[in-house]
């Protein structure tokens, strides 16, 4: 179907000549997106290819440089979520906007009701919601705390939210990130409701099967530009990551390998839980040397605790920490780098880096106490910057060079300073936590694939990922985690994802608990 | 209204910005003697020339420098590593009784003025070692329990003066014995108003910079006060870096206290700092927490100081200007600042 075939009144969004820079930076260049009635466009795009950019010109949080938004023929004012959310957009954040201590009704209902009005629009509120839940399969407690629910459930208030608030135009912006295979099937369920029932959606990911089962169109973007417009009907998985990325990028596969000795184990660890973070609960694990075990599982239920643990942070309250068959007596941060454990960390900005330090300050972070960075309490920054260069080089950090504030990298060469600090002291264990969240396909090939050539050196891989995809085409063993508990390791190839879609929900552990 | 970062800013913004800065602390000046009922113009030039338009004005002002680089180079390392030392001046009221103690007799030459100087820091740093290990230990804020022993450290110095420490002599002023010559620090020249104090300083300062530029404990200082989350992932040692840095600043600011009565005042008295430890932290703030820029800043804040006091004799605009100048000064930079790094769009 060509442009000419349908009138411009068929159309309830229409994004025409979008355009925005940051600086020397273009987020957009040149943009149109059309959606109809009923549709479900899916956006798809590397990190940084501009998709949330896109969605928060329409949606009023950046005023474009040029081009114009029309939600039902009428054009968007600029800048004002007001008028979006007016105009019947609504926006359901990757990380949601919720209120922790308010209910469920609260949150929906917050800021749309008068300041006089109080009570007496509850009741009616409380029907309303009852209704679309019921009409879109969205089962969520009205009276229910939101910071008691789960992720899925708050995606769900997220979702309600803007159908209270008569939403036409439905923005998703990676809803499936959080959720089980399950859940996201149960998304999907809704989604297709809302489109019989007449709305239209915008979904944004990364992850093509999802885009393939739900969307009817695809538009893929890259470096702020729309490189092509497919049906789905009409492509595949293959075709669309090549959009992506510009070129036929293979992930690599692990090969099964015969795992050498135990290099670390845990024996029926317990940790405490932290705050509303759960703890380890009787956790048994294994690490062989060249073995990569994946744990999967869905954020929040005790991989935190997990990571915690073995990069010295925490101290287990019982059970026994062993690291090549010695107990551990004290463990700290400075042990586990003693002991060769090489820890990449969830966050690349909060824990990885310090953003304000130089390349060269950040590659030394972890070795800086000891010579050949530091002889006799002075620091040799001549050596420190040999290092980085070596990482530079070796890791193909894309920089200015090594006197580069860090802030100033991407998320990919961000990543890549991280691997080559703590792979370069030739590490035995290696704890890569969420180690490919929010990178590129080419960044995340690379990761990969270093990560595959530690485990073939002879390192043993414990690998942390909400991504099922990546742990099932990396791992040669998978254990999933539920609240603080482990499951069994299941070797490679053994589980569906459905199968370990029903264990990260928790099922399967009854009755495994060992007797304290 | 939205503020959006720059990634990279120009030259031009990061000259320009500062320096409209200066313009607008000049316009407030200029405002301020207006509104003081005087011509602006002759109450600017006055507090120039007040402040750098003889030698006199200039070693006058380099004199009141000396303190300022002190308990300004102690704040800056203390903010650094995000302790908030606020009290500078209790530490540099205890630098300033080491002097007295050990500079009316209890030694002589040549020991005194090292020990002295040492036994100052050494104090100064036992000052700030309670706060930091309740704030290491338990959680207890600094910024409260500086604050407050700056309190308990001007009451202390007043019962001392009117008790143990009162000069029999001082025809019953509140003021400790004089120091003996061989405690004092000669001047510099012979027959210039200007001490080894400010030497000193000059010392202090690039000890500084190199601690935190070239060694080992200053680079953990930088982390942790850069990001504690990644220091400690890292395995810094969070909380004796924190004692480590708050032994340091302790030190710097005794010597603000030590070298005002070694250098200029030559005994100890309750008006012994019109506030220098709490001027530092303008004099930090100001210099970024740059320990080298901390001597250009700690020199022009007395500038504005000695100036504003020279003006007020011939002009008679009340001092409070000096005040209300460095106020705006701080205003303006910190906005300047923030502005190089980030635009205001609207919408």
């Amino acid at each position: 179907m060509t442009r000419a075939d349908v009138q411009a009144g068929d159309y309830v969004l229409r994004l025409d000549g979008i355009a925005k820079r940051f600086g020397p930076l273009v987020a957009n260049s040149g943009i149109t997106l059309d959606l109809k009635r009923g549709e479900v466009v899916a956006l798809l795009g590397e990190n940084g290819a501009g998709k949330t950019t896109l969605m928060n010109i329409l949606f009023g949080h950046y005023v474009a440089d040029e081009g114009t938004v029309e939600v039902f023929g009428q054009p968007l004012p600029p800048g004002n979520p007001r008028a979006a959310l007016a105009a019947g957009v609504g926006m359901v954040h990757q990380h949601f906007t919720l209120a922790d201590n308010l209910s469920v009704l609260d949150n929906i209902t917050l800021g749309t009701e008068s300041l006089w009005s109080r009570g007496r629009g509850r009741r009616a509120a409380r029907e309303r919601i009852a209704a679309l839940s019921r009409d879109f399969g969205l089962s969520v407690h009205p009276e229910a705390r939101v910071g008691t629910l789960s992720v899925g459930e708050r995606q769900r208030v997220e979702i309600l939210k803007a159908l209270y608030r008569d939403a036409r135009i439905l923005i998703l912006d990676e809803p499936t990130a959080v959720l089980t295979p399950q859940e996201t099937d149960a998304l999907f369920e809704t989604l297709r409701k809302a489109i019989a029932a007449g709305l239209s959606i915008i979904f944004i990911s990364h992850k093509l099967h999802e885009v393939m089962a739900i969307a009817d169109r695809c538009i893929v973007l890259r470096h702020g530009k729309v490189v092509g417009e497919v049906d789905t009907h009409a492509t595949d998985r293959a075709r669309l990551a090549a959009l992506m990325v510009g070129s036929e990028v293979s992930l690599p596969k692990a090969e099964a390998r015969r795992p050498g000795p135990v290099l670390m184990r845990l024996d029926r660890v317990s940790t405490p839980a932290k705050g509303t973070a759960t703890g380890l609960r009787d956790v048994s694990i294994d690490l062989c040397a060249g073995q990569i075990v994946g744990l999967a599982g869905v954020s929040g239920n005790g991989q935190a605790a997990l990571a915690d643990l073995v990069s010295g942070l925490v101290r287990p309250d019982e059970g026994r920490v062993e690291i090549a068959g010695e107990e551990l007596r004290s463990w700290t941060p400075r042990q586990a780098l003693k002991h060769h454990i090489a820890r990449i960390p969830e966050d690349r900005h909060k824990t990885g880096t310090i953003s304000d330090f130089s390349l060269t300050e950040n590659a030394v972070l972890e070795g800086y106490s000891h010579p050949p960075f530091s002889r006799r309490s002075w620091m040799d920054w001549h050596a420190a910057e040999r290092f980085a260069k070596d990482i530079i080089a070796k890791y193909d950090v894309r920089c200015q060079g090594p006197s580069q504030q860090i802030r100033l990298l991407s998320g990919g060469n961000m990543q890549k300073l991280i691997l080559g600090r703590v792979l370069e002291p030739s590490p035995r264990i290696i704890l890569a936590n969420q180690p490919v969240r929010g990178l590129d396909v080419g960044a995340i090939a690379y990761v990969q694939s270093r990560l595959i050539a530690a485990r073939d050196a002879g390192a043993a891989v414990l690998l942390i990922s909400e991504d099922l995809d990546d742990i099932q085409s990396l791992s040669d063993v998978i254990h999933v985690m539920s609240e603080g508990r482990l499951s069994p390791a299941f070797p490679r190839g053994t589980k569906t994802a459905a199968e370990l879609g029903l264990w990260m929900a928790g099922q399967g552990f009854e009755g495994r608990t060992h007797a304290a | 209204m939205r503020l959006e970062p720059i990634p990279n800013p120009t030259l031009a913004r990061r000259i320009g910005l500062p320096a409209a800065a200066l313009t607008a602390t000049t316009l407030m000046a200029a405002l301020l003697a207006l509104v003081a009922g005087a011509n602006p113009f002759a109450v600017l030039g006055q507090i120039v020339t007040g402040a750098v338009g003889s030698r006199f004005a200039l070693l006058e002002t380099l004199n009141r420098a000396t303190p300022l680089i002190f308990t300004g180079l102690a704040v800056a390392v203390a903010f650094k590593a995000k302790l908030w030392n606020i009290g500078a001046e209790a530490q540099l009221y205890a630098g300033a009784i080491v002097a007295v103690l050990l500079g009316t007799g209890a030694l002589g030459s040549p020991l005194v003025l090292p020990v002295s100087a040492l036994a100052a820091m050494v104090a100064g740093a036992l000052v700030l070692l309670g706060p930091v290990l309740l704030k290491t230990r338990l959680g207890v804020d600094e910024v409260v329990t500086t604050l407050l022993l700056n309190f308990i450290m001007l009451l202390f110095v007043s019962y001392l003066l009117e008790g143990p420490m009162k000069d029999p002599m001082g025809m019953g002023w509140p003021k400790s014995p004089a120091l003996i010559k061989d405690a004092r620090l000669p001047r510099i020249v012979e027959g210039l108003r200007l001490h080894w104090g400010f030497a000193l300083a000059l010392i202090a300062a690039v000890a500084v910079h190199v601690i935190e530029r070239r060694t080992t404990f200053g680079f953990e200082m930088r982390a942790v006060g850069s990001n504690i989350g990644a220091a400690r992932f890292m395995g810094v040692p969070v909380n004796r870096v924190l004692i480590q840095t708050a032994l340091l600043s302790g030190g710097l600011a005794a010597l603000a206290g030590w070298s005002e009565v070694a250098g200029l005042k030559g005994h100890l008295s309750q008006d012994l700092s019109p506030g220098f430890g709490y001027t530092g932290i303008i004099v930090a703030m100001l210099a970024l927490l740059n320990p080298l820029a901390v001597v250009g800043t700690a020199i022009f804040v007395a500038g504005v100081f000695v100036g504003s006091d020279a003006m007020s004799r011939a002009a008679g605009v009340p001092t409070y200007i000096a005040d209300m100048l460095l106020a705006s000064a701080l205003l303006f930079m910190v906005l300047a600042i923030f502005l190089v790094r980030m635009r205001v769009v609207r919408g």
